[in-house]
């Protein structure tokens, strides 16, 4: 397949999974707003943060008011993150590697962005915030479910999935290292109840409050929650997860082309980094330090994958 | 006359190359002026692609920069046997039309200069005689002055400026003598000057379609017509069309050029340098 | 309905009674209920908008994506109808390949007097690099959409033979596709002849005029000038029904003499390359040098004979508006035959007679720039304001060779369905035939477009005209 489409379909899903991690941010956000009255907009600060658009939005506001960041992570053009940016790009991606779709992810896909264009014409105010972020995550899911139901499982799949995860991988490192200290040990000695919530924030951000709950059997832990989100094979959104299916799909490829590149020796290694690690060895190394080397390697390996095929000339 | 010439052209780049194409349009084929004995190009810093016969009937050459290159090397050398027909070449060869060497291009479009210039000539008897005065008129109102012209320079342009080199020459009498009604050509090619074997750039002159009489070489910056001493490498209906070398480059940085080349003529055992034919 | 009057119906012909190819159609139509289809039609619509069939408008935002309205009545041609459509069709065609072979070669044509010289050495559209150029299998018109109009029962002239690019086909197939889905009652009925074939015909024909070293799968790649194009959506179309990759310019380079594609696992040669960008801006080593939507070499490749572009470059010099009135004589002279399609009669506006004739009758007359298109830069005598008419005579003297004049054909119309029920309105015709070496195909359809607005006559999608699925009966 030509290069340029293996490049569309790895940013296109990159695109797709970014606008659903961005509607759970912002639910995340809202949820702790409304949960604590001091220091929203400290929260709302880390939300942008998180997004990796701090320098953007201090370009244009002051102030972190809940309202503006809202429509700037939402709807502004000029944020090439918001999530009205990244659908349209998706979705101009998606007609680029339109030869290379089933005809029902191309159809989701161009179906999202007439929804979600819809959905953020105008402000979105705040009583419909929850159904608008709910449609956002929904319709990256029907994307997702019409790639699993109805495309071969060969080289424009394996690059739709490549981009998901190392999006999802970024995503679930930032979320991580923007709230680092509230996970330390020496923070969860405090025990105060200030950090269950922004625990729970972080949990919810991934949408796995509930999952983690089970898994840890009502006893939430800083030093649980971050073994849950590095290192937990089960947990979709994990740093290991994404990792070993960066580094399967990579695997499918170096098959199909009976040949091996740089990107295949990243992945090998980002992979066995983590699979090799218990958490105390990484609060050892310390944890900020660990999610910073994460967030470059991934950054590299995205890099490498661009070169190696060719994504363009 | 038996023509030895060796031609190299270095191109180098501040900045290497990331891609990039070249038409080389330095292979003379044989016709009735001359036969080609022994030709070759030697490329450096590129690789060779492909050869063809253009729609003026020159044998071109595409070669492709190497990607990462910092300088390129294009060299030319044979023999060629030139024979003296007085400029005259009294048949076409090709599919192009006669007509379509009465189109205008940018570079020899006849602007108030030009036609000025065609205003101003002498009457004479003959179209021979009228076409020489039009190249002596030209030769008198454009000095050859290498460095102040370049090939993007027009016809019009050069008139007015009253400089240039042998492309502009030819320019300016392909755009007159179009302006006049007759079909006209350009050709790249070589000298051989009296006074030295190294040049430091190949020569240009125009041929006018008689009917009657056939393509006629005017050589605006010598003052004559072509004879055995003039090698035809390429036609077309202006330097962009026939020059030498014309590429694309992607990529930043700037480009020098340097420009190699000796004509010298070969002369049997026993023969002496005055006998020319 | 009524009828437009002086018009021909191809429905109802001139009165009421419903012509034969229609009968099984006007059976059902009875039946139904027209909210029904009413509500169906809107159900069409809305899937073209799900589906992405849009075209982009030019000049308008980057967003500004539209449908072209489509019609649920289809337009439908007897057996007989066909028959003699796509006989002139064929000889058209093949005139106009001989007509190109001769044109970039000997110009026997020229030489005999037939076409004035000037005609072609005046043209923009006659491309110098083509001169002696023959393309691989001998085809420069691989793919040609012929602009028809009916005027009456036994009455089809040919408008424009669309030698360049022409575009539309995705339409046709699509528009079959949703009558299918929204109807599949109507085809157990009437037998119509079906066009699916068309993209596997594509493929084969475009596969035999490859470079004759290809081997037996020869590749195949859709040139696309991006998906800013309006008419991307048929580019992608086209590449996906025939399984081939569309490229974009940036995806090709030179390599080893042949024009390779970017891929995954390096560089692959291309054997034929249905472009959908225009010849200037193919190639910025020979054309236009800014342009960003080529590749550098591919000229020199073709010349080369390493690869097969279709259409060929230079082949505007055959539908160009100046050459069309020639039509007629370029058949005689090449197949030694009688034209089997008429031409509309044109006056040559270069022509002093013509001029005065033209400037005379102007309210009576079509006024087209030779080198427009689109409906674009043309006067519409009858519906044309006096200012209108004066600007155009201050046109047409200043500049007499740029235009060409017809009389104005009385077009016939194909009901829509409106809220009213059905009326009619105008349409043309544009089938499809796909050239290779051994042979013509012409897809038994073609794309039918319909001016939406009561007694107009553009039917242009870019100026509000729609388009309507086209029958051709077995039987």
């Amino acid at each position: 397949m030509l290069g340029r489409t293996a490049g569309g379909l790895y940013w296109m899903f990159r695109q797709l999974e970014r606008s659903e991690n961005t509607a759970r941010l912002i639910e995340a956000g809202m949820r702790i707003a409304l949960t604590r009255s001091s220091d929203v907009e400290k929260e709302w600060e880390s939300v942008v943060a998180t997004a990796g658009q701090r320098a953007a939005y201090l370009e244009r506001h002051e102030r972190y008011e809940p309202t503006t960041v809202i429509d700037f992570l939402l709807r502004d053009r000029s944020n090439p993150s918001s999530v009205r940016s990244v659908i349209d790009q998706a979705r101009a991606n998606a007609r680029e590697v339109r030869t290379a779709l089933t005809r029902e992810v191309w159809e989701a896909t161009n179906n999202t962005w007439l929804t979600v264009s819809d959905a953020l014409a105008r402000p979105v105010l705040q009583r419909e915030l929850p159904t608008v972020l709910g449609l956002i995550r929904q319709e990256s899911a029907i994307v997702r479910g019409s790639l699993h139901g109805t495309m071969l499982r060969n080289e424009p799949y394996s690059f739709a999935r490549i981009g998901t995860f190392v999006e999802r991988a970024d995503n679930t490192a930032r979320i991580l290292d923007v709230k680092y200290y509230v996970l330390l040990p020496s923070a969860s000695l405090v025990g105060s109840s200030l950090d269950n919530v922004q625990w729970e924030t972080i949990l919810r951000s991934v949408s796995a409050q509930r999952s983690y709950r089970w898994r840890s059997a009502g006893d939430a832990s800083a030093r649980g929650i971050a073994e849950f989100l590095i290192l937990d094979r089960q947990m979709p959104r994990s740093l290991i997860f994404c990792a070993k299916k960066i580094d399967n799909n990579l695997g499918h490829l170096a098959e199909t082309h009976n040949a091996r590149h740089d990107a295949h020796k990243q992945s090998d290694a980002l992979h066995s980094r983590l699979a090799a690690r218990d958490i105390d060895s990484i609060f050892d190394e310390g944890l900020h330090q660990f999610l910073q080397n994460f967030i470059a390697s991934t950054y590299e390996l995205g890099q490498a994958i661009e070169t190696d095929y060719q994504f363009t000339a | 006359m038996r023509l030895v010439i060796s031609h190299s052209t270095t191109y180098t780049y501040s900045t290497p190359v990331r891609h990039g194409l070249q038409e080389l349009r330095l292979r003379p084929v044989s016709g009735p002026c001359q036969s080609v004995l022994a030709w070759d190009t030697e490329i450096v810093g590129a690789t060779h692609q492909l050869l063809f016969d253009d729609e003026y009937g020159n044998r071109v050459e595409l070669i492709r920069l190497t990607a990462g290159a910092t300088e390129t090397v294009v060299t030319a050398r044979g023999e060629v046997e030139t024979e003296d027909v007085g400029g005259v070449i009294s048949s076409h060869s090709g599919h192009a039309p006669i007509w379509l060497f009465q189109r205008s291009t940018p570079r020899t479009a006849a602007g108030t200069g030009i036609r000025e210039l065609c205003r101003d000539l002498a009457e004479a008897d003959d179209e021979v005689t009228l076409l020489h005065g039009l190249s002596a008129a030209i030769g008198e109102r454009v000095d050859y002055v290498p460095g102040q012209s370049d090939v993007e320079t027009t016809a019009e342009d050069a008139l007015v400026a009253g400089a240039g080199v042998c492309q502009d020459h030819a320019h300016v009498f392909i755009a007159a003598a179009r302006h006049l009604g007759y079909p006209a050509r350009y050709v790249s090619g070589y000298l051989l000057l009296g006074s030295s074997e190294q040049q430091d750039a190949s020569h240009a002159w125009a041929e006018v379609w008689l009917e009657g009489l056939g393509w006629v070489g005017f050589d605006v910056s010598n003052g004559i017509s072509p004879d055995g001493r003039y090698v035809r490498i390429a036609t077309g209906l202006d330097y962009r069309a026939a020059a030498p070398i014309k590429g694309l480059r992607y990529g930043s940085g700037e480009e020098a050029l340097h420009v190699e080349l000796e004509v010298r003529a070969e002369w049997e055992s026993g023969q002496q340098q005055q006998r020319s034919r | 309905m009524d009828v437009r009057p002086g018009h021909f119906d191809e429905m109802h012909g001139s009165g009421t009674t419903v012509r034969a190819p229609y009968v099984d159609y006007q059976d059902w139509f009875a039946d139904e209920d027209p909210r029904r289809l009413l509500k169906k039609s809107a159900d069409a619509e809305a899937l073209f908008r799900r589906t992405g069939i849009t075209f982009n408008v030019y000049g308008g935002a980057e967003a500004d994506e539209r449908l072209i309205p489509f019609d649920i009545v289809p337009r439908i041609l007897a057996a007989s109808e066909w028959a003699v459509l796509e006989r002139g069709m064929e000889q058209r065609v093949r005139a106009i390949n001989a007509f190109l072979h001769d044109i970039y070669h000997r110009q026997e044509i020229l030489r005999a007097g037939r076409i004035p010289t000037s005609v072609i050495s005046d043209n923009e559209a006659f491309l110098p690099q083509m001169i002696g150029m023959t393309p691989p299998g001998g085809v420069y018109t691989h793919i040609v959409g012929t602009d028809i109009v009916r005027t009456g029962e036994n009455e089809f002239y040919v408008l424009e033979d669309n030698a360049r690019t022409p575009s539309g086909v995705s339409y046709m197939l699509e528009n079959r596709e949703t009558m299918l889905q929204m109807f599949p009652e109507l085809f157990t009925k009437s037998r119509v002849r079906p066009v699916s074939e068309y993209p596997t015909d594509l493929r084969t024909s475009l596969g035999a005029c490859a470079p004759a070293a290809s081997g037996n799968r020869p590749t195949i790649a859709v040139l696309t000038p991006g998906i800013h194009n309006s008419a991307y959506f048929e580019h992608a179309f086209l590449a996906d029904q025939m399984s081939v990759e569309l490229v974009e310019g940036h995806d090709l380079s030179v390599e080893d003499g042949r024009i390779v594609m970017r891929t995954t696992r390096g560089s692959e040669p291309i054997d034929v390359l249905y472009r959908r960008v225009d010849d200037d801006f193919l190639d910025p080593l020979i054309f236009r040098s800014d342009s960003q939507l080529g590749i550098a070499g591919v000229m020199d490749v073709y010349r080369a004979g390493g690869i097969t572009i279709a259409n060929a470059p230079g082949t505007g010099i055959a539908d160009d508006k100046a050459i069309y009135s020639y039509v007629p004589d370029i058949i005689d002279f090449y197949t030694g035959e009688k034209p089997l399609l008429n031409n509309v009669p044109t006056w040559r506006c270069a022509e002093p007679d013509s001029l005065a004739y033209v400037l005379d009758h102007l309210a009576e007359l079509v006024v087209k720039e030779v080198h427009g298109s689109g409906g674009y830069g043309m006067l519409v005598g009858p519906a044309a304001s006096k200012r209108e008419m004066a600007s155009f005579t201050k046109k047409l003297k200043a500049n007499p060779s740029k235009y060409i004049a017809q009389p104005t054909l009385a077009l016939s119309t194909v009901p829509i369905l409106t809220r009213a029920g059905l009326a009619p309105r105008h349409v043309d015709l544009r089938p499809f035939a796909l050239v290779s070496p051994d042979r013509i195909r012409i897809t038994p359809g073609g794309l039918t477009r319909v001016a939406l607005k009561r007694n107009s006559l553009v039917v242009n999608s870019s100026q509000g005209g729609g388009t309507k699925d086209t029958w051709v009966m077995e039987t």
